[in-house]
């Protein structure tokens, strides 16, 4: 069962943010989506493999040569807000990432 | 009550590739900001990863060197977070299959040997790097983003801050031997993050974790855990609890500070990485590069005490870093004599690099120029007083010993013929040092040294001038 | 000049004999969008700048074609959306290797068509851009997420163009629009600056009228790319060499594909179809894909999940829509995104975010992935006796714009029959084979992987045999 706490929980870890009109949408739609995807549990499963790539070439690598990079001016040119080559972002919290 | 104290320590390091993990643009120090990264490193829309095999190659010559299992079913998995200077909002890792699993070292502290296990290794993506400004503002630099990393996890084996320091050095150190990394703090090739928990001796469950950040070098890990350690046992000692949260070394008053009380666990959300099939590591292939990996540190330590006669300290010193060692090895090849070899590096080349703040490669000196040097001074060809001056011009400018040495003119005199006429005519002019000399007068004779020295300007063999006097001094 | 029922071979043969010149045919195709799309929507972006060759290969059947690629796919220089308000003013600093690929061959980027935002939708109503309309009913919607594509191809807009499909995004608007549409094995094509919807399952492909021009073009933008470790380095046939039979052809006919969901006059049509096949000389069985019943709640686990993960680059720091008034990291995070997206793309971030979360991950991702395994292996059963599966495309025609847009569910259900391909990674086609209820009816196609040449020849087969192309739209076709 989904609730608004719990829609709220993973709108936050999607950076997403609902008015309390959104909310209520999408707690009922995602409700119903989910309901439906507990259907699978009918499905007996033990033992079987996930499939979680489908891609029928195995270990795919690559040479380390360097291939000349996009110049700066390219890379910067949809940036948003920038200063001195660099991409500029209102001050970051610290959260403990890194 | 008495606790004890179980240490934890994630260590990554940073593989010495030429492009990155995931994409070949190149990895460097240095350069301006974002001229270093591609459309994969900015997150473009529509860009994809590609696996760079030398960086997996060298994450399995540091899992072998590690004593560690090599997983040959692997994938890449993604973990999920948004930060300025993760650009796709996930970092490519191996989550469910890593590089490679139960590996050990062994640490000596105190005399005392002891086994340290290695959870894991897997091989992942740095982050970019994000500058904290003014005003409210951070900036982004992409030109880190994507440099191949492993991360190495300690099993819970780690019991004191002294073995937490004792098991870095000898990281780095196996490391360093195999040649994947460069393995600095100073440059961050290296970076620590350590968790320390307490406990009553005698509990079956751990204590609450603490992690420790900001750590820029081991003695930092060191003090750190030691200040953590007595301050939880303080807390618990008091009857308190202790609460998860992230700290921060904090050098200036050597303590530890607050960053975050850990409400829940972090939810990266890992899953397999979609735009990568799953990779099979050929049991060849490990088999090859364990031939390729190059001698560690211990056989090296072992080969120049028992077949080299080198003392167990100096053999110690010689093996500290893969450079030393390296040289050391290629002078005795060319026919230097190991003790002198040995000699020269351990005092005046560290005495060098120490004044000069360089590394060994970072120096002029090469084995060939130190062998042959060695050699001028065993062949009589300068004095051991001429061959510090050879090694300052060789070990600064590069010169080569030999032709420097003719060139300035300070090849020693050692010819009989040449030097006995001039000894005859010095002795002719101080006759009152003969007689002071034959009435038992010892400082004559280094008087008439320091006048043959002076006439020769310094170039004359020592020894040949010794003998020629004696023998002169006798006739009259 | 009318080119509506010209094929990329037979204007070739009239650019080699100077009936038309290629400067011609660029400006008459230009002529032609600009009539036509102002009724349709098709197009967010027509390159006007189109510069046609001067001189026509002879060797190159391609050369001076025009192709209008799905706004999904990089374009250097050319402003590449995905239909969103996050990427409205997006340019591209480097193109999709698909992209390079055709105008290597010497086909002209024409402009870039209207789709569902970020390929998420089966109706091409969630774009940021307007709704797409189909040509044969304006009221009607022309399916997505390749609407725009659809759309332009089945108005005569241009002989073909370039869709992605990731659970019936060709196929399905391909049917709705009744023109051919092909999306190939997983990894015949590269995905290099495609923009990601679900990694496991995106596939670009081809929409045309003709089945012999998407052949064309699909033999153009296949093979290995370094760019793309996923794509596949077998060699790409000359897809071109078709041959129309189905003698011998072994059929089979998931029960499950002709089931209740599935309207009575689509059916029928089909079965028609599979007789006419039949009549030919092929061999027809029905078969049982027992899981595929699982499709829908298999694939909106996965590739909402592999989305939610995807769409998260979209953060208002290097590219894209940033909201404005931030006053800090979490409001350019939350801010950006929530404005930048719309609804159908957050309710599958949503959702994919949910399945991949602690606590979840086990009942919903990985169990969605074990009975992906399963479906595979129906498919593998059936494969091992067959050599194409056939069966409706979408369980109904054509729906009126705006009936379902807010019943996620009800929208979701309707790819039940083209998700099960994407899902094994098969290739897989959809060839108009009548009407029902005065909308086009199409024919699935599904073959082994890498055996796209057998839905070619079955797909030419029906074209001649069934002559649909003779039915034109209301939009596009007369001149």
């Amino acid at each position: 069962m989904i609730d608004k706490k719990l829609v709220q929980h993973v709108a936050q870890l999607a950076k997403l943010e609902f008015d309390e009109e959104q909310l209520n949408k999408f707690t009922k739609q995602l409700d119903e989506i989910i309901t439906m995807e507990d259907q699978l549990a009918q499905v007996k499963t033990t033992g079987v493999a996930p499939t979680t790539h489908i891609a029928r070439q195995k270990t795919s690598f690559r040479a380390d040569e360097v291939v000349p990079t996009n110049s700066q001016e390219e890379l910067l040119q949809n940036v948003p807000e920038q200063q001195n080559g660099l991409i500029k972002v209102p001050a970051i919290l610290d959260n403990g990432e890194e | 009550m008495n606790f004890e104290t179980t240490i934890g320590l994630e260590v990554h390091v940073e593989l010495k590739t030429k492009t990155k993990m995931f994409s070949p643009s190149p990895v460097s120090y240095g350069a301006k900001p974002n001229t270093n990264a591609n459309v994969i490193d900015f997150g473009f829309p529509g860009t994809l990863p590609t696996v760079n095999k030398y960086a997996y190659k060298l994450g399995i010559m540091t899992a072998l060197a590690l004593n560690a299992q090599v997983n040959q079913d692997t994938h890449f998995d993604r973990k999920n977070y948004f930060y300025p200077d993760n650009p796709k909002a996930y970092q490519i890792t191996q989550k469910e299959q890593p590089l490679a699993h139960d590996g050990w070292i062994e640490i000596n502290v105190d005399g005392n040997k002891k086994k340290i296990g290695i959870e894991e290794l897997h091989i992942e993506e740095d982050a970019g790097k994000n500058t904290h400004g003014e005003a409210g503002y951070s900036y982004v630099d992409l030109n880190r983003q994507g440099t191949p990393l492993i991360e190495i996890v300690s099993k819970p084996d780690i019991k004191s801050p002294d073995e937490a320091y004792a098991y870095l050095e000898r990281l780095r150190q196996i490391i360093q031997f195999t040649g994947a990394s460069d393995v600095k703090m100073e440059e961050g090739s290296m970076r620590v993050d350590t968790n320390i928990s307490v406990r009553p001796i005698g509990s079956d469950k751990l204590g609450q974790k603490i992690e420790l950040k900001n750590l820029n070098s081991f003695k930092h890990v060191k003090n750190g855990l030691a200040f953590e350690e007595k301050r939880q046992v303080g807390i618990l000692m008091a009857g308190g609890t202790i609460r998860p949260e992230t700290r921060r070394y904090d050098e200036p008053t050597d303590s530890t500070i607050l960053m975050r009380v850990k409400e829940g666990a972090d939810d990266y959300r890992y899953f397999p990485e979609p735009d990568l099939p799953d990779y099979h590591i050929d049991s060849d292939w490990i088999d090859q590069i364990r031939q390729e990996i190059p001698e560690m540190p211990d056989k090296r330590r072992q080969r120049y005490i028992q077949d080299l006669k080198i003392p167990e300290y100096d053999a110690g010193v010689l093996t500290d870093t893969k450079e030393m060692s390296d040289f050391f090895d290629q002078t005795v090849a060319l026919g230097a004599d190991p003790k002198q070899v040995s000699n020269w590096l351990m005092v005046n080349v560290n005495a060098y690099m120490n004044e000069n703040n360089l590394d060994l490669n970072q120096t002029k000196l090469t084995p060939e120029h130190l062998a042959t040097m060695i050699g001028l001074v065993k062949d009589g060809t300068i004095s051991s007083k001429i061959a510090k001056k050879v090694f300052a011009e060789t070990i600064a400018n590069g010169s080569e010993p030999k032709a420097w040495v003719e060139s300035k003119g300070l090849v020693q005199q050692s010819d009989p013929a040449v030097l006995t006429p001039i000894i005859d005519q010095i002795l002719d002019d101080n006759e009152q040092s003969i007689v002071d000399f034959k009435n038992g007068k010892d400082r004559a004779f280094g008087f008439l040294v320091g006048q043959i020295m002076k006439q020769t300007h310094g170039q004359a063999n020592p020894k040949v001038v010794n003998q020629i006097l004696t023998a002169e001094i006798k006739k009259r | 000049m009318d080119y509506f029922n010209e094929t990329i071979d037979s204007i070739h043969q009239k650019l080699v004999a100077k009936e038309m010149s290629p400067q011609e045919l660029t400006q008459a195709t230009l002529t032609n969008i600009q009539r036509l799309n102002p009724h349709l929507n098709a197009f967010i972006t027509v390159n006007d700048q189109a510069q046609a060759p001067k001189e026509i290969d002879t060797e190159n059947p391609l050369q001076g074609i025009a192709l209008a690629i799905k706004d999904n796919i990089l374009t250097k220089g050319m402003k590449t959306t995905a239909a969103s308000r996050m990427l409205a003013n997006f340019s591209p600093i480097y193109s999709a290797t698909v992209t390079a690929k055709a105008l290597n061959a010497g086909m002209i980027n024409i402009g870039k068509t209207n789709m569902d935002e970020f390929a998420m939708g089966s109706s091409t109503e969630t774009s940021h851009f307007g709704i797409t309309k189909n040509p044969w009913n304006t009221a009607k919607v022309p399916g997505g997420s390749s609407g725009g594509s659809a759309a332009a191809v089945a108005s005569g807009q241009v002989l073909a163009a370039l869709g992605t499909d990731t659970g019936g995004s060709i196929r399905q608007p391909a049917s709705f629009n009744g023109i051919f549409g092909i999306k190939p094995t997983y990894g015949r094509v590269s995905r290099w600056g495609v923009i990601a919807f679900s990694s496991s399952l995106d596939q670009v492909g081809v929409l045309s009228r003709h089945v012999a021009d998407s052949a064309h073009v699909l033999k153009a933008i296949s093979g290995f790319d370094a760019h793309d470790n996923t794509s596949s380095d077998s060699p790409v046939p000359d897809y071109t060499k078709i041959t129309p039979q189905v003698k011998g052809l072994k059929v089979a006919v998931p029960e499950e594909f002709m089931g209740a969901g599935v309207q009575a006059e689509v059916k029928k049509q089909i079965q028609l179809a599979i007789k006419v096949l039949e009549q030919n000389g092929a061999i027809v069985d029905t078969v049982s894909l027992p899981h595929a019943q699982y499709a829908v709640q298999v694939y909106y686990i996965i590739a909402s999940s592999e989305a939610s993960s995807n769409l998260q680059r979209y953060d208002g720091i290097r590219y894209g829509f940033r909201a404005e008034d931030v006053h800090n990291l979490e409001d350019v995070y939350v801010k950006s995104r929530s404005e930048g997206f719309g609804d159908e793309v957050k309710r599958r971030i949503m959702l994919g975010t949910f399945a991949l979360s602690a606590g979840y991950y086990d009942a919903y991702f990985n169990k969605a992935a074990q009975v992906r395994t399963l479906i595979i292996d129906d498919f593998k059963k059936v494969f091992a006796d067959y050599d194409l599966v056939v069966g409706p495309t979408s369980p109904t025609t054509a729906f009126d714009i705006g009936s379902r847009i807010d019943d996620p569910l009800v929208m979701y259900m309707n790819d039940i029959l083209t998700i099960p391909a994407n899902l094994a990674g098969l290739p897989a086609a959809s060839v108009p084979v009548g009407f029902a209820d005065g909308m086009p009816v199409g024919l699935q196609l599904i073959a082994q992987p890498f055996a796209e040449q057998t839905i070619f020849n079955a797909a030419q087969f029906l074209e001649n045999e069934i002559n649909f192309l003779q039915q034109r739209p209301q939009i596009g076709g007369q001149n």
